[in-house]
């Protein structure tokens, strides 16, 4: 990352990286950027030494879900409020499976079928809405309207009838006692995430006690944004790009706009069920308020407020609102967090991250090239 | 016999759901492209206010239902001078900045979204502190019709009715009277329409007023027949963006038309299964289909049958 201390061979590989990682398509492009990253991971690094790092997890995995939508909305200019779809969907799959084969190698088998199963159910919603000529808002009501499916379907699953092997689906009531997130070949290696202490020594503080899955979440939160950084800067990321910015002209460039948008739904799907196994291990339980709509809306809020261009946007953005909302209790919390989201998409339309990029850069990139409006929205004549 | 009348009843319990769920959606949406995630708290607004107007200021039912929607029309034009068109903020900014605060949320359909979501935490929440987790309700009139071994509330009928008479009043509204041409081109090209004289700020305003007026009106019809507590508008919200979506680019008409499908769909599988669950399931599943299948909405897809009939000729 700090390229400049490099020396001799290791500058042309780190060049090599930082050039895969850098492009127009992201923000922080600069020594001066890749410097305060690394502080900020640091940061959040030695977090668990001073905050409380068990409930701080929740925000490293919730921003896994915001990233998600940034790279199918912020991206490929696909609106989708379906991202808790598979989110839930990964989560569900996660318990059940886990539930049936409560050892190890079971539960690592568990979280891979959740994050296959929520890609595979990604993919199939989007062959359903992108190779049918479904575009713009339809696509956005279709995702809204399989969320709410789901959540009307799972809330009545209640009976006996609704039981997969040993894990019963629960109906409003959720899904309890999903077994504790061990990793690892039963037998062979294996460490378990939750619910676990990892004693740490640290010069200074002597011995300290953190929370193993505070790593977990933090680096499957750091790899999936630099993976993420890597993707929207390729040749694939500058199509999916274009495809925002103008699908038509896009499709006569000759590139293949449905499978683009497909593909990149996704990967979207399977960060977002990445997301949600990771929220079902953490807090051992599932139930049908994931496809809510308040949640549905959760991502689009965070993408919205943190700048939907960018990735960073919607890191810090999920972790500052939900860190908000979480914590200040009372009944005045919501009204403030209303008013917020009010004043935030009408005086910052771009968004909070690309606008201080452009603060800071001075005129790189103008703010008004990023607030233009996404979709053409006539929908109606009469 | 008593089952085909069941289901004829059902029939029109969803009908009238879906279709004064929609009206007011069907305008604020489908005419300004504004996603107004507060729908379902105009409708709350609404829904409050008769019932206050009932049990504290003592008015008859159906004067009540006048007054519920005309406070929600007022309520949807403040909504929408300082929110929607930004007209209050940039009044002030131009005052004390010297520049306009905000953009108008007009076709900027995530942003409408992302703003009406704040707006209905806020709304809801303020209910909540006002007035508690619930209201007194006020009794559903009319009493029941029975036939056989069944009753049917009577009002839920009435509801049949009026939405019939909502669609016919809108639609009269805003295809045959010089308002409605004026709103119709606004919303297609606003540069042109103030070009030829039509005062688009005006138009937007009143055209947001009789949208919230509409939700304020289904909110003041349904009062009587739903809990009075602050998350009720929440289930309105869904079946009113699907209708308004399937019913396709002509509002008024592919609302009606969306009402029956949907209705139809829902209140068929949930005679066969005996489970709302279901008939709402299968009502949001025949959405899908129809989204996928109709891309324009039902009202597109008539619009592609008829001018292909005319190529044909």
């Amino acid at each position: 990352m700090a390229a400049e201390s490099a020396t001799g061979a290791d500058r042309g590989a780190l060049a090599r990286i930082r050039g895969r990682l850098e492009g127009p398509n992201t923000v922080g492009n600069s020594t001066g950027f890749w410097i305060g990253f690394a502080v900020a991971v640091l940061a959040l690094v030695a977090y668990p030494l001073v905050g409380n790092g068990e409930s701080f997890s929740l925000f490293l995995v919730l921003a896994l879900l915001g990233l998600s939508l940034s790279l199918v909305w912020g991206y490929s200019g696909v609106l989708s409020f379906g991202q808790v779809v598979f989110f839930g969907v990964g989560g569900y799959t996660f318990g059940v499976v886990s539930i049936n084969l409560p050892d190890p190698t079971g539960i690592t088998a568990a979280a891979l079928t959740g994050v296959v199963v929520g890609g595979i159910t990604a993919a199939l919603l989007g062959y359903f809405m992108f190779y049918g000529g479904v575009r713009d808002v339809y696509v956005t009501i279709i995702t809204l309207v399989s969320t709410m499916v789901l959540q009307t379907f799972m809330a009545q699953t209640a009976g006996s009838e609704w039981t997969i092997g040993e894990a019963a689906l629960g109906g409003f009531n959720g899904m309890p006692a999903i077994p504790l997130l061990e990793l690892g070949i039963t037998g062979v290696v294996s460490y378990q995430f939750v619910f676990n202490t990892l004693e740490l020594f640290v010069p200074g503080l002597g011995t300290v006690e953190v929370d193993p899955f505070y790593y977990l979440a933090l680096a499957a939160l750091v790899a999936a944004y630099l993976g993420l950084r890597v993707l929207v800067n390729s040749d694939f990321g500058r199509v999916m790009v274009a495809v925002r910015e103008d699908q038509d002209r896009t499709q006569m460039f000759g590139y293949d706009v449905k499978r683009v948008k497909l593909l990149t739904f996704t990967v979207g799907g399977a960060l977002a069920a990445l997301s949600g196994v990771l929220y079902a291990a953490r807090n051992v339980y599932i139930d049908p308020q994931v496809f809510a709509l308040w949640f549905a809306t959760l991502p689009v809020i965070w993408v919205s407020v943190g700048g939907r261009k960018s990735l960073l946007g919607a890191v810090i953005a999920t972790i500052g609102i939900e860190y908000f909302r979480l914590s200040v209790q009372g009944e005045m919390a919501l009204v403030v967090l209303g008013a917020l989201l009010l004043v935030f998409i009408l005086a910052l339309p771009g968004g909070i991250v690309p606008w201080i990029a452009g603060k800071i850069s001075g005129s790189a990139v103008p703010v008004s090239e990023l607030d233009d409006a996404d979709a053409p929205a006539e929908v109606s004549e009469s | 016999m008593v089952n085909g009348l069941n289901l004829a009843f059902q029939f029109l319990d969803s009908f009238a759901f879906v279709v004064l769920a929609a009206a007011g959606l069907a305008i604020i949406f489908g005419i300004m492209g504004v996603i107004n995630l507060a729908h379902g708290e105009f409708i709350l607004v609404g829904a409050y206010a008769t019932t206050f107007a009932v049990t504290a200021a003592g008015l008859p039912l159906p004067v009540a239902m006048v007054v519920g929607s005309l406070v929600t029309a007022l309520f949807g034009i403040a909504v929408e001078r300082t929110i929607i068109s930004g007209f209050v903020p940039n009044w002030i900014g131009q005052r004390t900045v010297g520049r306009d605060l905000i953009e108008p949320l007009y076709d900027r359909l995530a942003d409408s979204m992302v703003a009406t979501f704040g707006l209905s935490l806020v709304m809801v929440q303020s209910a909540r502190i006002l007035f508690g987790n619930s209201i007194e309700t006020v009794g559903t009139p009319f009493g029941n019709v029975a036939y056989g071994e069944f009753s049917y509330s009577t009002y839920r009928l009435v509801l049949a009715g009026v939405s019939i008479l909502v669609l016919v009043a809108a639609y009269y509204v805003f295809t045959r009277t010089t308002f409605g041409t004026r709103v119709r081109a606004t919303m297609a090209d606003e540069q042109t329409a103030k070009a030829l004289g039509v005062d688009t700020e005006r138009t937007y305003m009143l055209t947001f007023g009789i949208g919230s007026g509409l939700a304020g009106l289904t909110g003041a019809l349904f009062a009587p027949v739903l809990s009075m507590q602050p998350t009720l508008g929440d289930q309105f919200l869904i079946e009113a963006f699907v209708a308004v979506v399937v019913g396709g680019p002509s509002v008024v008409l592919g609302t009606a038309l969306s009402g029956g499908v949907l209705g139809a769909v829902s209140a068929t599988v949930t005679n066969l299964t005996d489970s709302t669950t279901f008939g709402r399931i299968a009502l949001l599943l025949a959405a899908m289909l129809a989204l996928r299948f109709l891309p324009g909405g039902i009202t597109g897809f008539i619009e592609r049958v008829r001018s292909r009939r005319q190529e044909g000729e």
